[in-house]
């Protein structure tokens, strides 16, 4: 291998390994954040929407935690890898690098916290009498490359254009949060009236946690779901990439 | 006759003030045309007109006062900015020294910490591990390297920072006022590795304001003053003019 091919794998071996050492020294702690807050929002929908709206639909923590957990990756690496070439400054300030793979792999660590409390949902699943489906075999590693393709690409346009706009974390935050209630996460796609039904096509976000949910709950695979998902991954990579090439020389000059 | 190992062409740097829209999207979107032509109009001219070159394994200072253009310099050889006019050339492997601290994790002990800040700086895993018993041999910290660094005292950090840089095997060597690090024996011990350093031919640049450090070690001496180059020569010469000037 060239070196420098294996000085950047290294780069992103150190990088990645370092916050999950940090995260998981003290073990159970360590584990338990990364399944507790997906869980607790659960628990609130449940109590919203099941106990007092009372949704008609079975099995709906099951569901909710299907949608949620993929969902929390998504958010947790969108708003807090905004900060990530701010918070590495000393570092970018001297040493030339390739800085992209500063958010890489804090997208990276966020799946790995996530495959970490798939068993969560193992067990949820136990307790609704399903068990998984051998699609998740290849349906799993298939969703996690679209997720993170399409994570990344956005984390490096945020964390880009925040450099120069340092007020972008509000208005991330807003658009994170605002994404949320227009994606099926608490409610099923069924629900949607028909004339809206256009959003779940407009919305990459939709048509990538459908698929995570169907895997789960089904072992269902949507073939044209996971297409829509991927292109956008492809185009939301692309757009972030060109926009940090465009600007990362002058990340120095403005830190 | 070999190569030089830096060479800098007619180079001038300068950049819009960007505090103009960092101030926050919010502002620049209020005050769209006034804040076009503040970043259009007000660049802030950090070096001009540059021309120097630096010998292979040649020891070379920059002297200067706050905000004349040095640390401005090291960036544009680290490649970590562009110069705005003319061309940098720069024709070995660099290796700049962190600010102390920087690049190193407070959660982490500082025997893993070595192994982040040496892959920051350039070097493989591997690279690290073979060096990482030299490394600890030169922090010198005892027990503590199988803590958090955040139980450190300052002075441990730099020592650690210092060390890691010891066991680079660097080509061109960035040092930005980083030398006094740690007790007397400890500086001078990395008064030692430098002056070891320079005797395997490693080329050096090094801003100071110690210029004890900068009559010991360097070959040559160059003073920037308000971003222009005002004295290049030997060291002595450079350091005393001045310090008559100051």
């Amino acid at each position: 291998m060239k070196r420098s091919v294996k000085h950047l794998v290294d780069l992103i071996v150190v990088l990645t390994q370092k916050d999950l050492k940090v995260r998981y020294k003290s073990s159970f702690l360590g584990y338990f954040w990364s399944v507790a807050n997906p869980l607790a929002y659960a628990f609130v929908f449940y109590i919203a929407f099941k106990i007092v709206m009372k949704i008609q639909m079975e099995n709906y923590a099951l569901f909710l935690i299907a949608g949620l957990f993929p969902w929390q990756w998504f958010s947790n690496s969108v708003n807090v890898n905004i900060f990530c070439f701010l918070n590495n400054a000393s570092i970018i300030k001297k040493v030339n690098f390739p800085k992209s793979i500063i958010p890489f792999t804090l997208v990276l660590q966020d799946l790995i916290h996530f495959l970490a409390a798939v068993p969560v949902i193992v067990l949820f699943m136990a307790i609704y009498h399903k068990s998984p489906s051998w699609n998740w075999i290849y349906g799993i590693p298939i969703l996690l490359v679209i997720q993170l393709i399409l994570t990344y690409g956005l984390a490096l346009f945020v964390s880009t254009i925040n450099l120069f706009f340092r007020d972008l974390e509000r208005l991330t935050a807003l658009g994170v949060t605002l994404l949320f209630y227009f994606t099926p996460v608490f409610y099923s796609e069924t629900m949607i009236p028909a004339k809206y039904h256009y959003f779940i096509q407009i919305n990459p976000l939709s048509t990538l946690i459908i698929s995570w949910r169907n895997l789960f709950l089904n072992g269902q695979i949507n073939w044209m779901y996971i297409a829509a998902s991927f292109v956008s991954g492809l185009v939301f990579l692309a757009g972030g990439y060109w926009v940090y090439s465009k600007l990362s020389w002058k990340f120095a000059e403005v830190l | 006759m070999s190569i030089p190992a830096v060479v800098f062409n007619q180079v001038g740097k300068s950049y819009p003030q960007y505090h103009h829209i960092t101030g926050g999207i919010k502002n620049f979107v209020f005050h769209l045309p006034s804040v076009l032509r503040a970043v259009r109009d007000s660049r802030y001219v950090a070096l001009q007109d540059i021309n120097f070159s630096v010998k292979q394994g040649e020891c070379l200072g920059l002297i200067g006062r706050n905000g004349a253009g040095k640390s401005t310099s090291l960036g544009l050889i680290a490649g970590v900015l562009k110069p705005t006019v003319g061309q940098v050339t720069v024709s070995l492997r660099v290796s700049p020294l962190l600010e102390l601290g920087a690049g190193f994790n407070p959660d982490l002990t500082g025997r893993e910490n070595i192994f982040l800040n040496g892959v920051l700086l350039g070097m493989t895993r591997l690279e690290v591990a073979r060096k990482v018993d030299e490394i600890i041999a030169f922090a010198d910290l005892g027990d503590f390297i199988e803590q958090p660094i955040r139980v450190y005292s300052s002075g441990m950090v730099a020592r650690l920072g210092f060390s890691v840089v010891s066991g680079l095997d660097p080509e061109l060597l960035l040092i930005d006022e980083i030398l006094a690090v740690g007790d007397m024996r400890f500086q001078e011990k990395c008064m030692a590795k430098m002056m070891g350093f320079k005797q395997q031919g490693v080329t050096m640049i090094l801003v100071s304001h110690s210029m004890g450090d900068i009559l010991k070690i360097c070959d040559r001496v160059i003073w920037i003053e308000n971003h222009l180059v005002k004295m290049v020569g030997e060291p002595r010469q450079v350091v005393e003019s001045y310090l008559a000037n100051v």
